[in-house]
């Protein structure tokens, strides 16, 4: 069990701990990986692009400038200085967010008013045809990626084996047990290092399963050719402008998983973590005594 | 307009963006031929994934009367310049005709009136703008099928072409003249219609009087406004910059169902 810690007494008898090299990750699950990182990353930024043409959410079918945003990132003036001040809404209630959302310097012509800076978008300047063009190729790559990544997962036993937590996983002392890891950044290390923690395999089921099939779905029901064929898409979502505001927002939960996902990769060895992404192998490191 | 930026302009934007990615060190690679290649291919691939999809023709949602929404905002043109248009909004587009002519056995010629006397179809639906808005209007007008059979095309047909009465970029030879296109399986389609009623009352001049085309599954900038002249073709290339439309012209998608 992770949580208990080996008694100085015994398992270090024998012998020295022994560094240990597994085999991690099937070359299947690394290519997708670095294409899905690839695609992920084109995709937010050609898709900030495109959300900069109209830096504002809706609920329901319809949704333009003068309808009530649930989102909105806009410029406005400030009324003393007459400079030009970001300000980002959500849900009634407004932040200046000036040099990031709304307002940005750009180095040709100072302040510029955009909902996101042009370094964070594909392309950098006005292009929507691009960032559409951008924005759908990838979104194919993603797709034919995905279905590649599931088919092997299911069929090569990684879900099953690698990503469904194990019974002893799904025990409350134990998830909080790994909670408080998580808390003390404390990285597992030797045999709890051999599988993913609990709170990791859920937080891929969760990328997996949940978050990028809803980015898919919310993504087809802004198509109108798509919902002609598919006019249930409106009702799972609540309208196209619903499934854009969803869109929008479980790209920044996809944002936040990645931020978390490299921050652990750091605590855990930049160098083990990306060579098992990259070769496939994992040093076990021996557990540390008390 | 912001959007008036030529494809050369949005490639090196679209290079200078990924020089800041992790991409340094490819510059050339997104001003690339190949790299056009490959989003070129995506193009195909989204018409042909999404022509499958719709193989059996299916229709585009069909809102209620409830459903409208309370304004219908602009795009493009929303006043067309020339004395000539002007003079025909002022005498209610008496003058005006619609031509439909190309490779057609029987050229038509048809006033607002004759239109308005064909069979007519009435539809609630949802406008998706390429920027990402979308509201929903009523449209009344005649099956673009229906005028396509009575005016006999030739087995060479592949596109329709809509030309329009309104110049959205001004340029001394006249290719900022707005125009359209659509291939013979949206053309056809029940709900692609030339409308001349919306949410009830006769078409507003800013939203394409005296005539405008409804293609409901695809984005906003298909739907062109003050249609006058409808061509039958086999080829795009001779017409405007040989892409299918002004925005195509401009670097955007033809194929924009989505």
């Amino acid at each position: 069990m992770a949580v208990s810690e080996p008694s100085p007494t015994a398992g270090t008898q024998d012998a020295a701990p022994k560094r240990e090299v597994i085999y991690r990750h099937a070359l299947v699950v690394r290519a997708t990986h670095w294409i899905n990182v690839l695609c992920l990353a084109l995709l937010l930024m050609s898709g900030l692009r495109i959300f900069n043409y109209h830096p504002a959410l809706y609920w329901g079918n319809y949704g333009y400038r003068g309808v009530p945003a649930v989102v909105s990132i806009d410029a406005a003036v400030d009324p003393d200085s007459g400079a030009p001040v970001g300000v980002t809404r959500i849900a009634g209630l407004s932040f200046v967010t000036t040099g990031v959302l709304g307002v940005s310097r750009d180095s040709e012509r100072g302040m510029v008013a955009r909902a996101f800076p042009a370094w964070l978008t594909l392309p950098g300047e006005p292009g929507l045809a691009l960032a559409r063009d951008w924005h759908f190729l990838m979104a194919w790559l993603f797709v034919v990626n995905g279905a590649v990544y599931l088919l092997f997962g299911a069929f090569s036993g990684h879900f099953r084996r690698d990503l469904a937590p194990a019974a002893d996983q799904l025990r409350a002392r134990h998830i909080l047990a790994d909670l408080w890891d998580h808390v003390r950044l404390r990285a597992p290390r030797g045999e709890a290092a051999r599988r993913y923690n609990v709170l990791q395999k859920l937080a891929y089921l969760t990328v997996v399963f949940l978050l990028l099939p809803v980015m898919v779905l919310s993504g087809l029901t802004m198509s109108p050719a798509v919902t002609a064929a598919l006019p249930g898409l409106f009702d799972l979502f609540g309208g196209r402008q619903s499934a854009r505001t969803i869109h929008f927002l479980v790209a920044n939960l996809l944002v936040l998983f990645v931020l978390v996902h490299v921050i652990e990769l750091l605590l855990a060895g930049v160098v083990n973590g990306m060579r098992s992404m990259i070769t496939g192998r994992y040093v076990i490191r021996p557990q540390a005594g008390p | 307009m912001s959007r008036l930026v030529s494809r050369r302009s949005l490639l090196r934007a679209g290079s200078a963006a990924a020089g800041t990615l992790l991409l340094a060190g490819c510059d050339g690679v997104f001003e690339s031929p190949a790299m056009r290649g490959a989003l070129d291919f995506g193009q195909f691939v989204s018409l042909r994934v999404q022509h499958l999809l719709l193989s059996g023709q299916p229709l585009a949602r069909e809102f209620a009367v409830a459903d409208i929404s309370p304004e219908f905002p602009l795009n493009g043109t929303s006043m067309p310049g020339g004395f000539g248009y002007f003079q025909m909004m002022v005498s209610q587009f008496a003058r005006w005709r619609l031509t439909v002519d190309g490779l057609v056995r029987r050229p038509l010629s048809l006033s607002l009136d004759e239109i308005k006397a064909l069979p007519a179809r009435t539809q609630i639906t949802l406008h998706c703008c390429d920027e990402g808005w979308s509201a929903i209007g009523q449209w009344t007008g005649v099956q673009l099928s229906h005028l396509l059979q009575a005016c006999e095309l030739m087995p060479n047909v592949r596109y329709i072409v809509f030309h329009c009465l309104d110049e959205l970029e001004r340029t001394p030879d006249r290719s900022g003249l707005y125009y359209e296109s659509l291939d013979l399986f949206d053309a056809f389609h029940p709900q692609t219609i030339l409308a001349y009623g919306m949410n009830g009352q006769p078409l507003p001049v800013a939203h394409g009087a005296p005539l405008r085309l409804r293609v409901e599954r695809q984005i906003g900038y298909k739907n062109a406004k003050y249609v006058t002249r409808i061509e039958a073709v086999a080829t795009l290339d001779h017409i405007g910059r040989g892409k299918g439309g002004f925005w195509e012209d401009r670097g955007y998608q033809w194929y924009a169902g989505l």
